[in-house]
């Protein structure tokens, strides 16, 4: 990788200011930004490394939520015993994940940032890419693109945000802070990703002088009844071809309310509304599970290597969401 | 004679004799060795597939903090024959050396950065830029396959091959299958990539390699760098994995020299991940039609074979796939073919299995479908049209116990309990699928040279520039010498890899053990009969006397047979024989090839599980019986079969390097989008052998084994799928997409 700077923060507004001065990334877990620097994709002057910031906590919050700090690792927050007996569905999306090792470095912050998987963004050997070079054009529109968007494309990127933790991060409504020299901020995360539009060098709505500390969880009234379903090319180590994110609040049987949430197939966490009315108020028989799968992917646009996505995506979501229900 | 402690070392299951030093670090591996003043060199790669270079901007990078040299077109040496010395098809390959501006394929090599540490060579090789004249490439090879032409050989085997006459083996068949069957592109990617450590001293050049064969890479640079191959030393002692990648000598290996002799300094190379997908090769992509005709009870009348692979504009380089139905089934007509589409990639390689894997897959699914097609069992359909001959040649096999390795394999995987129809196996909502294939490699043998020393100690130094490429060479070679000396094996110590050695063919075609086994056991038989023949010509020896034939060496000890307590151990003996004492030898094979087909074989039986909503296929369980000869140590034999079917999985439902068509660089060219398997991929694997020496092949009675367990796998897998949802896919990888 090319040289770079490297300043440790020791508090808060340490990082603050050198993030401010411009031209500086936060190094945090380092799994997916160090990868991209060593491939040349990511060029930054200086790294300010967030590690040592007091960030790694996971408190609980006046109204019943939590608010877990961007420096949490990935596995601390899928074994932490809150998670998994008050958000399984985190848990269960945390641990579908990349590998143990990975998780063990992985930090909450930097999988929200983490960058896509698309390989003409990850390989500078390939000219065309607008998240990477804007304006140079997008190579998966043509090449092949068998893991690209189905959902809130555009003709200039076609690139799926990877992570798995924000689908489910998404489906229990959390809400990212943020702190910048200027104050701090609240983003809802169906807010927090962004679709490529004329500008996909924008991932999320974060500026580069913010700093990510924390994300919290409301009360979720979908703990008995949730089911992260991942469905991928090998049985582990493998990011989603397509992954669901089901969230249900059941009445006996009838879905009082339902957040249905899909990965892999869009920019970012993508949140099927028409799937959630489809399914509240509803009796969770045959017909409502396949009317809620059939309209999870309304408005789905495949490109030439991917039409399995949408159908897969529909099935996916009728098994989350029985499998779901059953829990 | 009594059977005594080191009379069966052959066999056993030893542990890896390398072991302790692998997992603790101490083996050294090519990119491990520091000669003093190392400095490291980093490739560049084009990302055209097709041009000339125009301009080449090595200002920035010859400026970059420690950079000491920017090797291009502009300043390389220009080698003899332009870089081709060394061309000798099929393993001897055209390489990109920087003696011209041409680019033939994307991720060629067009400049080696050299500099001071690691990190400074990759700074500046990123500022290295290029610029093109693009020249219009071939890459789509759908479209190219209209200018498919037949290659001269392939393998030094002839392209085109009949037998008896098809078309009226065609005429009699009550029943056809004939389909198109498609493998991808695939990318070599042993644990330990590429690399090499040049190092001149006065002249001569010491190269530390990740190498399948010393000796040849000793040749291809002397002849490449205009040198004599005694100028030239090679030193591989241990190597992560070949597979076939590493037995070419590619460009890095030559460019490693270049660089080093020019910057004065020893000089590592190592290809990083990214950089194998293109210029070290991988299996190429085959389109494959197989059409069998037959009668109604099973018989073969007919086969067709006919392959078109792609490979690259600079040479013609050909997966033997069709190779594989001149000798499996007993059918009297045939015509088999290979042709070639030329594509602007870099040149295909070996591959585990080249020919077999892929040629396999094709033949073993269509035999598959004919058994579906006459409503017979498949292992029945194999069994009618047992080869007791090899059909193209009539040559009868060396040694065939395929309908053992049918028999037990199918007991064991028990596949008395499947149902015939497709989808008529279920557990719960999941389907379940049987499939079989038959597997199959030809043995190969090639001289080879072994020396055996006593060391004053009493114990033995016996050696082979053969090759470990993880297989078990060192441990196998071992229990050969201890047998054959009688010694316990923790007193020989084996070495390998290294050109100062006595010479020994690559370690590819699954040859090492079947050529380097009979050499070591004939050197260790001549030293043995010259330490008893001393012994008992030595006065002070208590054998001192007894006629040579009535001594014999065990466990190491000198013993008057029929007299034990005349006896002394080695150890006393070489302590007064204070000079070392050897013995060479060279094994060749004899005419065995003229007078036998010889192969190994094997059935592999597989249980898919396929989800019917979702696509997503597991495999609990494969079992699988292999009549390869005499396994030489059950251990690593064991894991080698394990490894190849590990591989064979991934082959039918992962492995797929992605050509982006405009650019014809490979999109997924990484470990997290180029998918093999995973630890959770893979469940039971059951391996057994059928224990027939032999020996019409060599005097061990071993085959080799380090391919075969690759073949067989695809096509059991495709047909257990097809089993499971009636769906017959002939085009691999079978992911999940295609089975919604
Ligand atoms: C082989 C492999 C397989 C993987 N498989 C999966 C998978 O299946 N599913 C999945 O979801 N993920 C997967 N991942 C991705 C993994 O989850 C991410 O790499 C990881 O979450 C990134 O976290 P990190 O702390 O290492 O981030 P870093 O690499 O340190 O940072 C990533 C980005 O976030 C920024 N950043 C980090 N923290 C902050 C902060 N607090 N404020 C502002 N900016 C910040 C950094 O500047 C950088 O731009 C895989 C990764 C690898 C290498």
């Amino acid at each position: 990788m090319r040289a770079f700077d490297y300043v440790r923060a020791e508090r808060i507004d340490d990082a603050l200011t050198a993030l401010a001065e411009g031209n500086t990334r936060c190094l945090a877990g380092g799994t997916n930004l160090l990868d991209l620097m060593k491939g040349d994709v990511e060029q930054p002057a200086r790294l300010v490394d967030i590690t040592h910031l007091p960030l790694a906590g996971i408190e609980p919050l006046p109204d019943g939520g939590l608010r877990i700090g961007a420096l949490v690792p990935n596995s601390d927050l899928a074994n932490d015993r809150r998670i998994r007996e008050r958000y399984p569905l985190l848990a269960q999306a945390l641990v579908s994940g990349a590998s143990p090792q990975l998780r063990n470095m992985a930090t909450v912050g930097g999988n929200l940032l983490q960058r896509t998987r698309c390989h003409y963004f990850v390989d500078v050997g390939f000219d065309a890419c607008n998240k990477r070079k804007p304006g140079s054009g997008c190579t998966a529109l043509e090449g092949p693109n068998r893991i690209h968007a189905i959902l809130g494309a555009s003709n200039r990127c076609i690139a799926v945000h990877p992570s798995d933790m924000c689908v489910a991060l998404a489906a229990l409504d959390a809400v990212v802070e943020t702190q910048s020299r200027g104050g701090a901020r609240r983003i809802a995360m169906h807010d927090f990703h962004r679709l490529p539009g004329t500008t996909p060098q924008r991932d999320t709505e974060l500026r580069h002088d913010e700093l990510v500390t924390a994300v919290t969880l409301p009360p979720s009234p979908f703990a008995e009844h949730s089911r992260y379903l991942k469905v991928r090319d090998r049985a582990s180590y493998a990011f989603a071809l397509v992954s669901v994110a089901a969230a249900l609040d059941l009445d006996g049987d009838r879905v009082r309310d339902a957040r249905i949430v899909l990965g892999g197939v869009a920019h970012k966490p993508w949140r099927a509304r028409d799937a959630e009315h489809a399914l509240v108020g509803h009796a969770l028989d045959d017909a409502t599970l396949s009317a809620a799968g059939a309209a999870a992917t309304h408005g789905a646009r495949p490109y030439h290597d991917n039409a399995f996505k949408v159908t897969l995506a529909q099935r996916a979501v009728v098994r989350a969401i029985r499998e779901g229900a059953r829990t | 004679m009594t059977q005594t402690a080191t009379s069966h070392v052959i066999g056993q299951p030893l542990d890896r004799t390398d072991g302790p030093l692998k997992t603790t670090g101490g083996a050294r591996y090519a990119a491990e060795f520091r000669p003093a003043g190392l400095c490291h060199a980093v490739m560049v790669l084009s990302t055209i597939p097709a041009g000339r270079i125009v301009a080449l901007d090595t200002a920035a990078p010859e400026a970059s903090p420690g950079v000491l040299l920017v090797l291009s077109h502009r300043n390389a040496p220009s080698l003899p024959k332009h870089g081709d010395a060394a061309f000798d098809p099929p393993a001897g390959r055209v390489l990109s050396l920087l003696q011209d501006d041409d680019v033939h394929y994307n991720r060629q090599p067009i400049a080696v950065v050299v500099a001071d540490s690691f990190e400074h060579a990759v700074a500046a090789a990123a500022l290295v830029h290029a610029q093109y004249e693009r020249a219009s490439p071939a890459l789509d090879f759908q479209r190219e396959r209209a200018h498919a032409h037949t290659p001269k050989d392939v393998n030094h085997a002839p392209p085109d091959k009949r037998w008896g006459d098809v078309a009226a083996g065609e005429r009699v068949a009550e029943v056809r299958v004939d389909a198109i069957y498609t493998t991808p592109m695939q990318t070599h990617n042993p644990l330990e990539p590429h690399a090499t450590v040049a190092d001149w001293q006065n002249g001569k050049l010491t190269v530390y390699d990740a190498t399948q064969y010393v000796s040849g890479v000793r040749d291809a640079l002397a002849k490449t760098l205009g040198m004599a191959a005694d100028d030239v030393r090679v030193v591989s002692p241990f190597v992560g994995g070949g597979f076939g990648c590493k037995g070419s000598t590619w460009s890095h290996v030559v460019l490693a020299a270049m660089a080093a002799r020019q910057v004065g300094r020893p000089v590592k190379l190592v290809v990083d991940r990214t950089q194998m997908f293109g210029p070290v090769g991988g299996r190429p992509h085959t389109r494959q039609r197989v059409a069998l005709g037959a009668r109604r009870d099973g018989t073969l009348t007919s086969i067709r074979h006919e392959l078109v692979a792609q490979t690259s504009q600079i040479e013609d380089w050909t997966e033997p796939s069709a190779v594989v139905s001149r000798m499996m089934y007993a059918c009297p007509n045939g015509a088999t073919s290979h042709r070639l589409v030329k594509l602007n990639i870099g040149t295909p390689t070996f591959q585990r299995a080249p020919g077999e894997a892929s040629g396999n897959f094709a033949l073993e699914v269509a035999m598959d479908e004919l058994a579906v097609s006459l409503h017979v069992d498949p292992v029945a359909l194999r069994l009618r049209n047992y080869a007791e001959r090899e059909p193209a040649t009539g040559k009868s096999f060396s040694s065939k116990h395929l309908r053992e390795c049918y028999a037990q394999a199918a007991e064991r995987f028990g596949w008395s309990r499947r149902t015939g129809a497709p989808r008529s196996m279920r557990d719960g909502n999941t389907l379940v699928g049987y499939g079989m294939a038959t597997a199959s490699y030809p043995a190969h043998r090639m001289a080879a040279s072994a020396r055996a020393v006593l060391q004053p100690d009493g114990t033995f130094v016996v050696q082979s520039g053969s090759q470990d490429i993880g297989t078990g060479t060192y441990t196998v070679m071992t229990q050969v010498a201890a047998e054959t000396l009688g010694v316990p094996p923790a007193h020989v110590h084996f070495e390998l890899g290294d050109t100062r050695l006595p010479p020994a063919p690559v370690s590819g075609g699954s040859m090492s053990a079947a050529s380097v086994g009979p050499a070591v056991q004939a050197a260790c038989r001549q030293l043995r009969e010259r330490l008893v023949s001393l012994a008992v010509a030595d006065a002070t020896s208590p054998v001192h006397g007894s006629p040579s034939s009535a001594v014999t060496i065990d466990d190491g000890w000198m013993i008057v047979r029929d007299n034990p307590s005349r006896r002394e151990t080695l150890a006393a003996f070489a302590a007064r024989h204070r000079q070392p004492l050897e013995a060479s030898a060279e094994a060749k094979p004899g005419d065995a090839k003229e007078r036998y087909a010889l192969h190994s074989f094997g059935a592999v039986f597989a249980e898919v599980r396929v989800d019917p909503e979702l696509g997503v296929i597991r495999v609990p369980r494969v079992v699988a019986a292999y009549d390869i000869g005499r396994p030489l140590n059950l251990k690593t034999a064991r894991s080698q079969m394990q490894g190849g079917i590990v591989w064979g999985v991934g082959f039918a439902l992962l492995e797929e390097t992605l050509l982006e068509l405009r650019s014809g660089r490979i999109a997924n060219a990484n470990l997290a989008e180029y998918h093999v398997p995973v630890n959770a991929d893979i469940q039971s694997i059951d391996v057994l052998f059928v224990d027939h020496p032999d020996y019409a092949f060599n005097p061990l009675g071993i085959r080799g084994i380090g391919e075969i367990g690759i073949t067989g796998v695809p096509a059991a897998l495709a047909n257990a799928i097809h089993h499971a949802t009636g769906r017959r896919l002939r085009d691999l990888p079978i992911t999940l997409d295609k089975l919604l």
